[in-house]
């Protein structure tokens, strides 16, 4: 008797979600979907509101990485008045963007996905989250918590807030760092990277006692795209496009990412208001492609730190060289990774004089009716896309976030696990919590796509075609 | 103000029984649960001095009964919001609109100003202009929930006994506003702690 499972709510991922389990007559999982059931219309409701105003209102998109949307309105707005900006308001920029990386790799190893795998699949559900790892592991939830902050304070120092700051314009920056900002980003640092050491300690004995899980957690093939430099290494801000495939090929490089649109189409799908984007090329669904840290280390050749490359080095042997990381587990692995280059990188930026320059902004009116603004929000590749009158007001706007574009890869991780762990007629809710794992390998961040963070509360129904409710599982 | 009682799934008798805390969110960026983890280090005294029953950082299906004080991020947008702030509503004594979209619905709002026929015109541009391969909106029954001809306030569907405003509420005005809530004393919101934006 084939049966539908519906995971409802799966909210809170950062949002609002749900998961179908589809059960074949022989009590196998078929397939299962991952639905986002939020919707708020940016890309509609800016129409007729100066450009000007986008670095003010799409950074309410995401208040997880509203710095990403923040920088990619103000590069969006650079290149509607075709100005190259001043060399030190890129800089002041960057360094914020390392602090929200920091800050939300940091979330989502800590408090969001570290009390599954250091606490266990099995812990009760009303332990197995950060209050848990706090009850359990006070230090390491302190230390944690501390990197976290350390990644909010620096965006504070720069932009006066944590959370939201009105800093970034179209042309620069508002403000320069000060002598007393750069001296307590650096009293920071010594703590950010021991916590980053004890982080890796712990993944690493992890992955000896997940074998399965890195197996089993979204592993299959599927093309890889993130920012390079001119030499194929890691970027987080400038830079060109890159796909490889699962082999690790490359099979396009030094893409202009304002160009987009000639290489990414978008797919409905009418279960989720998350879209499914694609390489057009290779059409839909097969241009599934991965985007986030485990992409980003995909198609970087080196880090351009001594402390990540070194480790970039071990993450690439994981297969040995012979082919891209495909397992979605190593998302975390490779969040590790990006947490110390962008420590390593706020290091070597605070020596530099320019941080404390006051020319800080290009000013030009109208130049292009059409600006894209890209950069590497820490959840993957955030595309933002204007087109505006001559009087600078908003004709058209395209907004392509991170996870939207793993929609595709988190629909099939999914799938992936529930067929392993799910059997039978019978629910049990640490197997419910590995499906919704597989979604946190992700980090998605529903609000940006659409809108949904952090756990998800579990209400899943096994329900037969009679409409009879066969086995009921509450998570709580 | 804040009835301290018994909990039923508390595992260690021993202690006394704590204030129940709840968190959620609608329709907004989770910027202010955001802000409420910029409580930093505090976050582990406050551990101490609540339980927490309903959170996105949790794992808990089903919102409780017999929540003392919830905090409500986000503005009400679509029917699954309306319906689940109900349920809320009758299972709390106390529901502080946390942050600007819950008080004014802010930034979702916006939509609001197309009119008559907005979500139409918003799910319009993302799903059959702004699309490729199928172009057609989301609908699938039970599943994706259908929007609110308009976005509310959380106070223009339930009654509301605290309201919270910024965008977000600094951490340190989260503080000011949980902790004599929480030991039973009726908090004072003044001057600039009642900034909003």
């Amino acid at each position: 008797m084939a049966q539908r499972i519906v995971i409802d709510p799966v909210t809170r991922i950062e949002g609002h979600a749900k998961i179908s389990i589809f059960i074949d007559d022989a009590g196998n999982v078929s397939d299962a979907e991952f639905h986002v059931v939020e919707f708020r219309g940016f890309e509609k409701f800016c129409e007729g509101r100066p450009y000007s105003e986008m670095p003010g209102i799409t950074p309410r998109i995401c208040g997880i990485c509203p710095v990403s949307h923040l920088l990619a309105a103000a590069k969006a707005g650079d290149a509607i008045m075709a100005v190259n900006i001043p060399p030190a308001a890129d800089k002041l920029r960057r360094l914020m963007h390392l602090g929200q990386i920091i800050q939300r790799h940091a979330l989502s190893f800590f408090h969001l996905s570290a009390p599954d795998f250091l606490l266990g699949w099995d812990t009760p559900p009303a332990k197995r989250n950060v209050f848990g790892l706090i009850a359990s592991n006070a230090d390491l939830a302190r230390a944690g918590i501390r990197l976290r902050q350390f990644g909010q304070e620096i965006i504070q120092i720069l932009g006066g807030q944590k959370i939201h700051p009105a800093w970034a314009v179209p042309g620069g920056v508002r403000s320069p760092l000060t002598e007393e900002g750069r001296a307590r980003i650096r009293a920071w640092l010594p703590e950010a990277y021991a916590t980053t050491k004890t982080a890796f300690d712990l993944f690493k004995k992890t992955l000896e006692t997940h074998k399965k899980e890195v197996q089993t957690f979204g592993n299959f093939p599927s093309l890889f795209m993130g920012l390079v430099d001119p030499d194929g290494g890691w970027e987080h801000h400038g830079g060109k496009l890159r796909f490889t495939d699962s082999s690790g090929s490359i099979i396009a490089d030094q893409l202009d990412p304002q160009k987009y649109y000639e290489y990414i189409s978008e797919a409905v799908q009418g279960s989720s208001y998350l879209k499914s984007p694609y390489y057009s090329p290779l059409g839909f669904p097969d241009g599934m492609y991965r985007v986030g840290p485990l992409a980003r280390l995909n198609v970087a050749e080196q880090m351009g730190t001594p402390k990540a490359d070194a480790e970039l080095k071990k993450f690439k042997k994981l297969t040995r060289g012979r082919s891209a990381v495909t397992s979605s587990f190593h998302y975390h692995y490779a969040r590790l990774i990006e947490i110390l280059t962008c420590i390593e990188r706020v290091e070597a930026a605070l020596d530099d004089a320019d941080l404390l320059s006051e020319d800080l902004r290009a000013d030009a009116g109208i130049n292009s009716l059409r600006g894209v603004g890209v950069s590497e929000a820490p959840r993957g590749t955030l595309f933002h896309d204007y087109t505006v009158d001559r009087d600078g007001l908003l004709k058209k706007v395209n907004l392509i976030v991170a996870t939207g574009q793993n929609n595709l890869a988190m629909n099939q991780t999914v799938a992936q696990i529930a067929r392993y762990y799910v059997r039978g007629n019978k629910i049990l809710e640490p197997m419910l919590n590995r499906v919704e794992h597989g979604i946190r390998c992700y980090d998605p961040c529903l609000s940006c796509s659409t809108h949904a963070v952090g756990q998800m509360p579990l209400h899943v129904q096994l329900i037969a075609p009679d409409g009879t409710v066969l086995h009921e599982v509450a998570r709580g | 103000m804040v009835a301290k009682q018994a909990i039923e799934t508390k595992p260690d008798a021993a202690k006394p029984a704590l204030p129940r805390l709840a968190t959620v969110w609608f329709g907004g960026c989770s910027g202010c649960h955001m802000s409420f983890l910029d409580l930093d280090e505090f976050l582990i005294e406050l551990a101490t001095k609540v339980e927490l029953v309903f959170s996105p950082v949790m794992d808990v299906k089903e919102y409780p009964e017999n929540v003392d004080v919830c905090l409500i991020e986000g503005a009400i947008c679509n029917e699954d919001n309306l319906e689940l702030l109900h349920k809320i509503r009758e299972r709390t004594k106390v529901l502080i609109s946390f942050g600007d979209c819950a008080v004014t619905a802010n930034v979702p709002a916006i939509r609001n100003q197309l009119g008559l026929g907005n979500a139409e015109s918003v799910l319009q541009r993302a799903y059959i202009e702004c699309a490729q391969t199928n172009p057609s909106l989301p609908k699938e029954p039970g599943i994706v929930p259908p929007l609110l001809p308009r976005v509310m306030p959380v106070h223009e569907a339930v009654q509301v006994n605290y309201f919270l405003p910024g965008c977000p509420p600094p951490a340190d005005r989260i503080k000011a506003l949980l902790v004599p809530l929480l030991d039973g004393v009726e908090p004072k919101l003044e001057g600039l702690q009642l900034k909003f934006g």
